[in-house]
């Protein structure tokens, strides 16, 4: 493959779908738990995001290249070595340098090797794609997992504990003088759940390709 | 005996795999379609935890963990080898359901086509690898309380997925908006079972 090709109109929607059309949490249902689970707050969930980006496009790119080697019979188990792999690596990166968010991601981080997007991608892309195309992949879909991801959270920050990165805006903004008091409920895991639905409805009234038939 | 019962329970309502943690979501979301599938999943997922989690429990005490390679000789006391746990845990859960499948696949063809289909979902399905970190984080003291913390968080996630599935076949007649047909409904119908969960929140055991 050359050079210019990389980039054609065509590589570009790899990287360009998985941001809404075919977005891996929305659509594909893919990655949820994770999604859910570590969005009360911006920074973990930004923590989060950059963590799976770097462990789905190397992985997709080691995948792919030695996708003529692995067997198709015990595939899911060389993948999950694959991630496992990155996955260690991550993780004692993120306790070497951030470690109070890593104490907060707790199994989180190593339940990046159960998420589905990764096995997912692995499977339907990187498996039958050259190693320059499934890269661009690996980066679509981890910014269409991140971009929920951030979303969720900052709603959840915003209204749950009235701050953005941990920055009071709330409180600079003098709301609570007027009387204004936090949704603790917010905080607690169903809020996660319902705001990943409302957000899920907004996309299809949007797009309307995206409604399911009965 | 008391001790064990409380783990059971807790791992069932209060720390409820799905509810409180949401591990499991996706094969959750994608399965619960039907009671019957459901049940057949649910049932796997029991099985599989409680087998897993006492061999994780003893990979976890007997080699993994700093001094637990003692029994071998004096000289390992310090060597902590808890970083390679990701991958040990994984190659246990994956070697274990392939174990599991074809001994079931034997013995007992009936299970077999009933749990069959199910058993390689589970190798990814991160309320196995959860429930084994979580045993790892949690240091139960004894690998019957690990068991039965499995068990427990079996059952819980086979009464979430179950009460969903119901829920969702009776929704299948109900006007819902389009845009929220489907995968928006049922996310929000799972939030509302969790905010009935987190009732149980309150209760110290």
């Amino acid at each position: 493959m050359s050079k210019d090709s990389l980039f054609s109109k065509k590589n570009m929607k790899l990287l360009s779908d998985p941001l809404d059309d075919n977005n891996p949490i929305t659509v594909q249902v893919l990655g949820i738990c994770s999604a859910l689970a570590i969005t009360v707050q911006l920074k973990p969930a930004v923590v989060m995001a950059l963590s799976v980006l770097v462990v789905l496009s190397v992985a997709n790119v080691v995948v792919s290249l030695m996708r003529h080697m692995i067997p198709s019979r015990i595939r899911i188990i060389v993948f999950l070595v694959v991630i496992a792999a990155l996955v260690i690596l991550v993780d004692q990166v993120l306790k070497a340098f951030v470690y109070d968010v890593s104490k907060e991601l707790s199994v989180f981080v190593g339940l990046i090797i159960t998420n589905c997007i990764i096995c997912g991608r692995l499977e339907a892309f990187a498996m039958a794609n050259p190693p320059g195309k499934a890269f661009l992949d690996g980066l679509g879909n981890s910014f269409g997992y991140g971009i929920i991801l951030i979303v969720v959270a900052f709603f959840r920050e915003l209204l749950g504990s009235g701050t953005l990165y941990g920055y009071p805006v709330l409180e600079k903004l003098g709301l609570y003088d007027l009387g204004y008091e936090n949704n603790g409920m917010m905080i607690l895991p169903p809020m996660a759940l319902v705001t990943v639905g409302v957000l899920i409805w907004w996309q299809r009234s949007r797009n309307e390709k995206l409604i399911e038939n009965k | 005996m008391q001790e064990l019962a409380n783990i059971f329970i807790k791992s069932i309502f209060i720390d409820n795999m799905v509810f409180a943690y949401f591990l499991g979501m996706c094969s959750y979301l994608a399965i619960s379609k039907t009671v019957k599938t459901s049940v057949g999943m649910g049932a796997a997922v029991i099985f599989v935890l409680g087998i897993t989690i006492p061999f994780n429990y003893l990979l976890e005490n007997y080699v993994l963990k700093e001094g637990a390679l003692v029994w071998i000789s004096n000289e390992f006391i310090n060597v902590d080898l808890s970083f390679l746990s990701f991958i040990m845990f994984i190659a246990v859960i994956a070697s274990i359901v392939q174990l599991v499948e074809m001994v079931i696949e034997k013995f007992s063809p009936a299970l077999y086509s009933s749990l069959g289909i199910f058993l390689p979902l589970i190798a990814v399905n991160c309320a196995i690898l959860g429930g084994s970190l979580f045993m790892q984080e949690r240091d139960y003291s004894s690998i019957t309380e690990a068991t039965v913390f499995g068990l427990g968080s079996g059952v819980g996630w086979f009464l979430a997925i179950v009460g969903i599935a119901a829920i969702r076949e009776k929704i299948r007649y109900s006007n819902v908006p389009p845009a929220l047909r489907g995968l928006g409904i049922t996310y929000i119908i799972t939030g509302l079972m969790g905010i009935a969960f987190m009732s149980f929140m309150g209760i110290k055991l």
